[in-house]
């Protein structure tokens, strides 16, 4: 076996010139932590574009958080040379982001590839979110390389686990291949694997021009980097180019492969997947799913698929320091030009002061821009809790769309949708009651439930996405004493009997804590949240209620007695200067605090009871083991 | 240390004729004693139970120490163009300054009034613990021109006392207390409040006992644990029921009641006289804001808006003194801003109350707003001062934090 190709003898595998026989595209589809990242380090190291000097863990996670969290946000895609009995091939691997909330993202990945690896941990089984991916991959006809990976771990099942995929997609266990990304062993074998199994390209070379943009990335130095598949036709260095779903057209600036890093070329063929540059700043002008053409004799028709992106969660940003306001306008103007999918306006708060109203594709998809504004822009945040879109139909017909739960419109309502999901939970057999439980309390519908192998089950529900973004996946991985992973789609919505919950203090509506609840819960979430305010802010000099309301009906009642004592009897030996620095810093803390009418509320209560509920439930993002 | 310049007098003049503000040709001068026999658990007060501290630290060269730095304090105040015309109050506090001899407190004295006359009614107050003195050593003080001693009873209740580590008998605070009337001293006695344990009917035992020993100033503190003593570890540890804000104040208001009944009223927050002749003149020139000296480690002193405070050791107070430097730690000189500010902090919490003019016109709008809740006197305010409420005075600090900018 000789796996590395001498740079002379790599001549007919050239870019922009390479036949469509001798390239291949795949992607790997794995859950977090099962080890995409390290076996590809393995074939880059392999196939020889990456030396062992230059190999750093997780070569293509970019990111810091990427890095750390072990998930793969943005996509890449690397041109690695393989040879197999004499002839050198191009293999194109498409890096996948794994997660849910970036559905969108990874059909797009997976429209650019012929194949997909199916890379399953071989100590811990298939996951939900990954199965959602498998099926999204067979749903667009890819040919799947099962593939167990970390067989060198003492927890590994492989048998077992080589039958629970073998029945997933239809084939003999014996089948499935076996990998250890971390020694190397079995990597050559599947990649050589890859390269009998997988089709070639297909695509008609003298055809106008259609590349299919499946990701697009902000470069400070570069600008928006675009990467595509070309379907048919070339695309050569010199080109103006157009973006199909708007018109725009541009002048190509660079044109090339990353290998793994960027290389240009002359341009690019038919099958084959490279990166644009036009020197536009924002990735709202090369969006993910649309068709790049010729200017010139362009293509009539763009590819199918595209689809813009449609936030579904939503939160309020606010910056802990007021003054910090115009950093995170800035942030979020800088985010944006990386993430086609981050929509954003301002919002004032009476209880936040100013801030953003942030959509986004879900809860990961939160975390991570959250993570991302206080990491690279030093902020510090309050978010509010996750909400969803509700479209309010009004007694006399008129209807509004609520972004946010304290717009929530008053007066008489006709009817209120709310969007729905469809779920699936995949967990060992002995938790299908706790599942079950949970899933009832979450206004969740079995549609459906298989046993994978004999002690793990898939279940399949219908739950309000609302259910989802409060708590949801804190509480199932607790059922389930964190063996349970979910995946869920969003589709469609239904009416549902919903009302609004508005937190009063003093007979004022704290807007950071109005919700939008189901009627049977909001007794539940009024008494909950009127105790922990309760704890949270300290006495004042008056008495103070805190009030639940629907509308104007109080449904739950706490009170906050007045402070009695609030002075130091003694002035020691004439130390006045102790005093007065004591009361200088009161003073301090005095200004800190957010003003609810004539209560002072400190920071720390909102950050605090908002934290404990929705701001966790981000976590979800953190889908490590 | 870096010396203030000194106020033009006439500033201060003009204050004083404001406000009835005190005379800047007086002086009020605290000495602290930092020994003590034991030291109790809730106390961090700059004291110490060793009898011998090295380098000239010690309770025997404590009086001469004392005296050194008089000298020193005196010829400072004239090189800022300072002179006080007389002494009007003295104050001996501690640590125990009856552990010293009664000698050594008439030596202290001494000394003082051969640098600046003692005023013809002076009010010169020793602290005691009922424990350190005798009938013929209240006699000595009395003769030696101390004319007022106040006994740190604390409380009646021996349980109380256990825990507040103090170990004097309770049946003895009648007995000290009638030896120094028969010495001629006025008495004032000082109760704590709030111990961790204490019942609302320990505070009534002590409060009765305190009156019923016939004293014309009665002091009550509540109980604050700092983080550095040996009660706030107890406390962590879980061995001692955190102190309640509510019980506290329900505590002072008892006190506040039985005082009451017996003649006494409020002059400040945490101090009850029978009448203003009787109130403590030394504690009120810090709440007004006068001049003092504090000598002694780590005493403060205070000259037209110039603090300083001494180092805290002992040894190295003597050591400081030795090489005939005056023994500050440091020092700071107040703005025009700080010193309004200081004047509400002080001025609002004695009975006299402060002239609403001294509130800046930023915050006069708090002024209705306390008036309202019921923590500023109405009538008193119609007059154009602010006078605290006994609710107010349980609220002080946070009426405090409003008026202030």
């Amino acid at each position: 076996m000789t796996p590395r190709i001498a740079a002379d003898e790599a001549r007919e595998i050239q870019p922009a010139s390479t036949p469509q026989e001798r390239i291949r595209n795949f992607c790997i589809i794995a859950h977090i932590d099962h080890g995409k990242s390290t076996l590809a380090d393995r074939m880059l190291q392999l196939t020889g574009v990456v030396d062992e000097r230059a190999m750093r863990a997780q070569y293509l996670d970019r990111m810091d958080i990427e890095r750390e969290r072990g998930i793969t946000v943005k996509s890449q895609a690397v041109r690695m040379p393989w040879q197999v009995d004499g002839t050198d091939y191009a293999l194109n691997m498409i890096d996948t982001p794994g997660h849910v909330d970036f559905t969108y993202e990874v059909s797009r990945s997976l429209a650019a590839c012929e194949g997909a690896i199916l890379l399953v941990d071989a100590a811990q089984g298939i996951e939900a979110q990954t199965l959602a991916n498998l099926y999204l991959a067979m749903e667009h006809d890819l040919t799947i390389v099962p593939v167990l990976n970390k067989i060198d771990l003492p927890g590994a099942e492989p048998e077992k686990y080589a039958a629970e995929i073998g029945q997933l997609v239809g084939i003999d266990p014996a089948e499935v291949l076996r990998v250890s990304g971390k020694t190397g062993e079995g990597v050559p074998e599947l990649l050589d694997h890859v390269v009998r199994t997988l089709p070639e390209p297909e695509g008609t070379v003298d055809a106008p021009c259609r590349a299919m943009i499946f990701d697009s990335v902000y470069d400070t130095y570069r600008g928006v980097v675009t990467y595509v598949r070309v379907v048919d036709g070339r695309l050569g260095s010199r080109e103006r180019i157009a973006m199909m779903s708007t018109g725009a057209q541009h002048d190509l600036l660079e044109i090339g492969v990353i290998s793994p890093e960027p290389m240009p070329t002359k341009g690019l063929g038919p099958g084959e997947v490279g990166y644009l540059i036009t020197g536009v700043k924002d990735v709202r002008q090369s969006k993910v799913g649309d068709t790049v053409t010729t200017a010139r004799k362009g293509a009539p028709e763009p590819l199918a698929g595209y689809a813009d992106p449609k936030p579904m969660v939503f939160s309020g940003l606010f910056p802990i320091d007021g003054s910090d306001y115009p950093v995170l306008r800035d942030a979020l103007d800088k985010l944006k030009l990386n993430d086609a999918a981050l929509n954003y306006e301002p919002e004032t708060s009476t209880a936040l002061g100013f801030g953003f109203r942030v959509g986004f594709l879900g809860l990961l998809h939160l975390e991570i821009i959250r993570e991302r504004l206080e990491r690279e822009f030093d902020l510090d945040l309050i978010s509010t809790a996750p909400s969803v879109v509700y479209d309010v139909t009004m007694e006399d017909g008129t209807e509004v769309e609520v972004l946010n739960p304290s717009d929530f419109p008053a007066g008489k309502v006709r009817e209120i949708r709310e969007p729905i999901t469809r779920a699936t939970i995949l967990a060992p057999s002995e938790y299908i009651g706790a599942i079950m439980e949970l899933c009832q309390s979450k206004r969740g519908n079995l549609q459906g439930m298989d046993y994978l192998s004999e002690d793990r089950v898939e279940l399949r529900y219908t739950l309000p996405l609302a259910e989802i973004v409060f708590d949801f996946f804190d509480q199932l991985k607790s059922r389930t004493k964190g063996y349970a992973s979910l995946d869920y789609d969003v589709d469609g919505d239904q009416a549902a009997d919903l009302v609004k919950v508005d937190m009063l203090l003093q007979g004022e509506a704290v807007d950071a804590f109005s919700a939008v609840v189901h009627r049977d819960k909001a007794y539940h979430y009024g008494v909950e949240m009127a105790g922990k305010l309760k704890n949270l802010i300290p006495r004042q000099q008056f008495e103070v209620p805190i009030q639940a309301a629907i509308g104007s009906r109080i449904i739950a009642r706490e009170n906050i007695r007045a402070i009695r004592k609030d002075v130091l009897s003694k002035c020691y030996g004439g130390d006045i200067s102790r005093k007065r620095k004591l009361l200088e810093k009161q003073k301090e803390g005095k200004k800190r605090m957010k003003n609810i009418g004539s209560v002072e509320v400190p920071q720390e209560a909102f950050i605090a009871a908002l934290s404990s509920d929705g701001g966790d439930a981000g976590k979800d993002g953190g889908k490590k083991k | 240390m870096a010396e203030a310049a000194p106020l033009a007098p006439t500033a201060l003049d003009d204050a004083a004729a404001a406000g009835g503000r005190p005379d800047p040709h007086g002086l009020s001068v605290y000495i602290h004693v930092p020994f003590c026999a034991v030291r109790c658990g809730y106390c961090d007060f700059n004291t110490y139970t060793a009898t011998e501290l090295g380098g000239g630290g010690s309770q025997r060269e404590y009086p001469a120490n004392a005296m050194r730095e008089m000298d020193l304090v005196l010829a400072d105040d004239r090189a800022a163009g300072v002179e006080y015309e007389r002494v009007d109050t003295v104050f001996f506090g501690g640590g125990t300054p009856t552990l010293l001899p009664a000698e050594d407190l008439v030596a202290m004295l001494s000394h003082l009034r051969s640098l600046i006359p003692l005023a013809e009614d002076a009010e010169v107050t020793a602290e005691a613990n009922p424990d350190s003195v005798s009938r013929e050593s209240l006699a000595r003080l009395a003769e030696g021109g101390i004319t007022r001693v106040s006994f740190g009873m604390q409380s009646a209740v021996r349980s109380v006392l256990a825990t507040l580590d103090r170990t004097h008998d309770p049946e003895r605070v009648p007995q000290v207390v009638a030896w120094a009337r028969e010495a001629g001293l006025e008495v004032s006695l000082d109760l704590i409040y709030g111990t961790p344990g204490e019942t609302l009917a320990d505070v009534e035992t002590s409060v009765r006992a305190a009156l019923a020993c016939g004293v014309d100033h009665l002091s009550a503190y509540s109980l604050i644990i700092e983080g550095n003593t040996a009660m706030a570890r107890q406390l962590r540890r879980g061995e001692l029921a955190e102190p309640d804000g509510d019980d506290m104040a329900d505590k002072y208001e008892l006190i506040d009641d039985l005082a009451t009944a017996a003649g006494l009223s409020w002059y400040e927050v945490s101090n009850f006289a029978r009448t203003p002749a009787h109130r403590s003149r030394h504690n009120l020139a810090y709440w007004r804001g006068a001049d003092w000296w504090g000598i002694g480690p780590g005493a403060h002193r205070h000259r037209r808006g110039m603090r300083a405070w001494n180092v805290k050791h002992p040894s190295r107070y003597a050591g400081m003194l030795d090489q005939g430097t005056l023994p500050v730690a440091e020092s700071e000189t107040l703005d025009d801003g700080t010193r309004a500010l200081e004047r509400i902090l002080l001025e609002l919490r004695i009975a006299d109350g402060l002239p609403i003019t001294a509130v800046p016109e930023e915050t006069r709008d708090q002024i209705g707003v306390h008036v309202r809740r019921g923590h500023l006197d109405p009538a008193a305010a119609q007059d154009g001062r602010l006078v605290l409420t006994r609710s107010g005075r349980l609220l002080a600090d946070a009426v405090i934090r409003d008026l202030v900018p």
